[in-house]
C-alpha cells in the first residue's frame, strides 16, 4: 500500500491518486513535482471525494524507484483478508480518514467532518454520546443477566441473589442498575444542553420530538426493570407507580367519569378490566406483571428505542450535524 | 444549627428558597457565573454535605444505594446550569460588543471526525466504563426482602425519577398528577420547537436573546422537576409526612389535615349560606374559576401585555404556549394555596371522582 511506506510518500501518493481525471481545481495544487504531497489541508477534503469512486491508492504507483522490504505488518495489511475488511489505508491522510468513517457501518453514524465548535465538550457535554454508550452497556450486561434470571415468582428473587453470590464476576447487576440510573440522568442533561443551545429550533424540530419519545422510553425501560428483582422495593415502587393508571379518566375504575359508563347500573369499567389491569395483567402486581414487564423490558421497549435511536442519529446528520450558529 | 436547616426545608420554604435562588441566578447571572463566586457556592455545598453526613439520620437517608444517583444528579445539574449560563454570559457580552458568538467564530472551521471526534468519544467511553465499574464494585445494588404483597412498606415510593410526579400527588388528584399532567409534560416538551418561533440562539449559548424561553425551562426543569424529586426523596418519610433533613423518621408523625374545598370557601365563608345540594351548582364557582384561568387568561394577555408576541407567533402558537405555561404555573399556584389557606380542591365532584 503506497501510503503506508514510512518514508515521505512520493508524488502520485494518495491525494494525487485520483487526480488524472481532473476534479474541481483545488486538487491540482498538491500534485506538484517531487514535493511531499501536502494533503492535510481542508481544501483537499472536498477534492478527495471524487477520488473515492475509483480507489487507486492500493495499486503501487509505477514510477516508484525505491521500495523498502515490507515488514510483517505490511504483509498482513497487504493480504486479501485484511483488505477485504478494511478498504482504506492507514488513516493519516484526509482521504483515508474520510474513508475510515465512510466505510465503517458504525462510524458512519458520524458525518465525515464536524464543526470545531461542536467538538468542544463544553458545548455538547458529551451527554448524548454517553446516553448511547450507557444504552450499549445496558444491552451487554442485560444479556448476561438474562442467562441467569427467570421471570417467575418462584425463581426471580433467588436468581437475583445468585447473580451476586454464585455467578463469576457478580457485579453485572450492579453495573446494569447504576448504568440505568446514570442513563436517566444523562438523557435529562442531554435535553438540558439541547435546550440551552437552542438546538431544537428549525431544522431540528422533528428530531427533538424523537428525542422526547426516547426520553419516555428510557423512563419506561427503567420503570419496567425496577420490578424484576422481585423484592419489596420493586413491587411496591411499581404498585405506587401503576396505581396512577387506575385514575385514568374514563379508562381507570377510580378515574373521573368512569362511573358514568354503565349499562343498567352495571359498571363497565371496574378493577378487572381497566387501564391498570391491562398494564399489570391482574388486579395487583403479581406474577403476570413480572412476566409482562420482563418482556417489555427485554424485548419490546429496547427494540422500539433502537429503531428510534437510528432515526435520531440519522436525522442529526440530515439536519446538518451537531448544531452550530446558522 | 440543625434545627435551622430542618425549618428551612419545610416544603413551602424549601420551594420558595429554590425558586428565588434559581430566579436570582438567572437575573444576576453575570455575578453568579463568575468562576470565583461559582466555586465558592460549590465549596459551600460540599462543606454542607460533609458536615451533614456526620448526622446519622441524614447519612442513612443519603446513602441508600438508590439515592446516590440523585446526589450525582444534583451536583451535575448545578454544574451544567453554571456552565451553560457562563457560556451564555460570555456570548451575550460578545454580541453586545457587536462580535459574533464564540461558536459562530469557530463553526465555519470543520475538523475531521477521525481522529478528533472519535478519539474524544473513545475517551468518554473509557471514563464512563471506569466510573461504572468502580461504582458497581463499591456499591451493592439494593435488594430487600422477597416481594410480599401483604406487607406494605411505609413510606412506599415510586422509582426516584418519578418522585416529582409523586410529590404532585400531595397537591393534585391521581388522575391529574399521575395521568394528565405527565401526558401534558410530554406534549409540552414536544410542542416547544413549534411554539418557540424566536430564530435567535440556534446553535449557541445565549441568555439575552431568549430570556423567556430559558427562564421557563429553568423553572420547569430545575425548580419543578429536580427540586420536587429532592423534596420527595429526602424530605418525605412515613405517611408521606414531611421530615427535615436532620429529623428522625418517626412513624407516628401525622400532619393534621384541615383541608377545605373551594366550594366551602365560596358558599359558606364568602356568601354565608350552606352549599347547594346539586353538585353542578355547588362546584360551579370552582369550574368557572378553572375555565377562566385556562381560557380567559390567554385572551386577556393576548389583548394587553402580549400583543406583540401574538402578532409574532400567530394565534394557535400563542394559545398552545399559554395553556402549557398556565398548566405549568398551576402547580406552584396550587401549592401556595395549600400552604396559605389549606385549600384542597378547587373543583371537588366526588360524584364523578373529578377533583381539580
Amino acid at each position: 500500500m503506497a501510503d503506508e511506506i514510512p518514508n515521505p510518500p512520493p508524488a502520485g501518493g494518495p491525494a494525487a491518486g485520483g487526480a488524472p481525471t481532473p476534479p474541481p481545481a483545488p486538487a491540482a495544487t498538491p500534485a506538484t513535482g517531487g514535493a511531499t504531497a501536502a494533503v492535510a489541508k481542508p481544501a483537499a477534503a472536498t477534492a478527495a471525494k471524487p477520488a473515492a469512486k475509483k480507489d487507486d491508492s492500493r495499486i503501487a504507483p509505477p514510477q516508484k524507484t525505491y521500495v523498502p522490504r515490507p515488514g510483517l505488518m505490511d504483509q498482513i495489511k497487504d493480504s486479501q483478508i485484511w483488505r477485504s475488511i478494511f478498504r482504506h489505508g492507514y488513516p493519516n491522510t484526509v482521504r483515508n480518514r474520510s474513508l475510515a468513517v465512510l466505510s465503517n457501518v458504525f462510524l458512519h453514524l458520524h458525518p465525515v467532518n464536524v464543526r470545531t465548535s461542536g467538538l468542544r465538550l463544553s458545548f455538547t457535554w458529551c451527554m448524548g454520546g454517553l446516553t448511547f454508550f450507557l444504552f450499549l452497556v445496558e444491552i451487554i450486561t442485560g444479556v448476561l443477566l438474562m442467562f441467569y434470571y427467570r421471570p417467575t415468582g418462584e425463581y426471580a428473587y433467588q436468581d437475583i441473589i445468585a447473580l451476586g453470590e454464585h455467578v463469576p464476576m457478580g457485579v453485572m447487576r450492579e453495573i446494569h442498575r447504576w448504568a440505568a440510573h446514570a442513563m436517566v440522568i444523562t438523557v435529562w442533561l442531554h435535553m438540558f444542553r439541547v435546550f440551552m443551545t437552542g438546538s431544537y429550533k428549525p431544522p431540528r424540530e422533528f428530531n427533538w420530538n424523537i428525542g422526547v419519545i426516547l426520553l419516555v422510553l428510557t423512563l419506561l425501560l427503567s420503570f419496567t426493570g425496577y420490578l424484576l428483582p422481585w423484592d419489596q422495593l420493586a413491587i411496591w415502587a411499581i404498585t405506587v407507580g401503576s396505581n396512577m393508571a387506575r385514575a385514568t379518566p374514563i379508562a381507570g375504575y377510580e378515574g373521573p367519569l368512569a362511573a358514568l359508563i354503565t349499562i343498567d347500573d352495571v359498571k363497565l369499567v371496574h378493577s378487572g378490566d381497566d387501564a391498570r389491569f391491562a398494564l399489570l395483567g391482574g388486579r395487583f402486581v403479581g406474577e403476570a406483571t413480572l412476566l409482562r414487564f420482563y418482556v417489555l423490558h427485554c424485548i419490546f421497549i429496547p427494540l422500539v428505542a433502537t429503531i428510534l435511536m437510528a432515526v435520531h442519529f440519522w436525522r442529526i446528520r440530515k439536519d446538518g450535524g451537531i448544531s452550530g450558529p446558522l | 444549627m440543625k434545627d435551622f436547616f430542618n425549618a428551612l426545608a419545610d416544603p413551602s420554604r424549601f420551594f420558595l428558597i429554590f425558586t428565588v435562588a434559581v430566579l436570582a441566578m438567572l437575573r444576576w447571572r453575570e455575578f453568579f457565573t463568575a468562576p470565583k463566586v461559582a466555586l465558592t457556592i460549590f465549596a459551600g455545598a460540599v462543606i454542607f454535605f460533609v458536615w451533614a453526613l456526620k448526622d446519622p439520620g441524614f447519612k442513612a437517608n443519603i446513602s441508600k444505594p438508590d439515592n446516590i444517583p440523585i446526589i450525582f444528579m444534583l451536583f451535575l445539574v448545578g454544574y451544567f446550569s453554571w456552565l451553560s449560563l457562563y457560556r451564555a454570559v460570555k456570548n451575550d457580552r460578545r454580541i453586545d460588543r457587536g462580535e459574533l458568538p464564540e461558536e459562530a467564530v469557530e463553526s465555519p472551521k470543520k475538523v475531521l471526525v477521525w481522529p478528533d471526534l472519535v478519539y474524544s468519544e473513545f475517551i468518554c467511553m473509557l471514563i464512563g466504563t471506569a466510573i461504572l465499574v468502580i461504582w458497581a464494585i463499591l456499591l451493592k445494588a439494593p435488594l430487600e426482602e422477597p416481594a410480599n404483597p401483604n406487607k406494605t412498606p411505609n413510606p412506599s415510593k415510586a422509582p426516584w425519577y418519578f418522585l416529582g410526579l409523586q410529590e404532585m400527588l400531595v397537591y393534585f388528584d391521581p388522575w391529574l398528577a399521575g395521568v394528565i399532567l405527565p401526558g401534558l409534560i410530554v406534549n409540552g416538551l414536544m410542542a416547544i420547537p413549534y411554539v418557540d418561533t424566536n430564530p435567535k440562539g440556534n446553535g449557541y449559548y445565549t441568555f439575552k436573546e431568549r430570556p423567556f424561553a430559558i427562564t421557563s425551562f429553568f423553572f420547569g426543569f430545575v425548580v419543578l422537576w429536580v427540586s420536587m424529586i429532592i423534596l420527595m426523596t429526602f424530605l418525605r418519610g412515613p405517611n408521606q409526612a414531611f421530615f427535615g433533613p436532620f429529623e428522625q423518621w418517626n412513624l407516628h408523625k401525622v400532619e393534621p389535615t384541615v383541608n377545605i374545598q373551594f366550594s366551602q370557601i365560596f358558599w359558606q365563608q364568602w356568601l354565608g349560606t350552606s352549599r347547594p345540594i346539586n353538585w353542578l351548582m355547588r362546584e360551579m364557582p370552582g369550574i368557572l374559576l378553572v375555565l377562566g384561568y385556562l381560557a380567559v387568561t390567554p385572551i386577556v394577555l393576548a389583548k394587553t401585555v402580549c400583543k406583540k408576541m401574538v402578532t409574532q407567533m400567530g394565534n394557535p402558537r400563542f394559545l398552545t404556549m399559554m395553556i402549557m405555561f398556565l398548566i405549568m404555573v398551576a402547580m406552584p399556584i396550587k401549592m401556595v394555596l395549600r400552604w396559605t389557606c389549606n385549600l384542597q380542591f378547587i373543583v371537588n365532584i366526588q360524584e364523578l371522582a373529578l377533583n381539580i
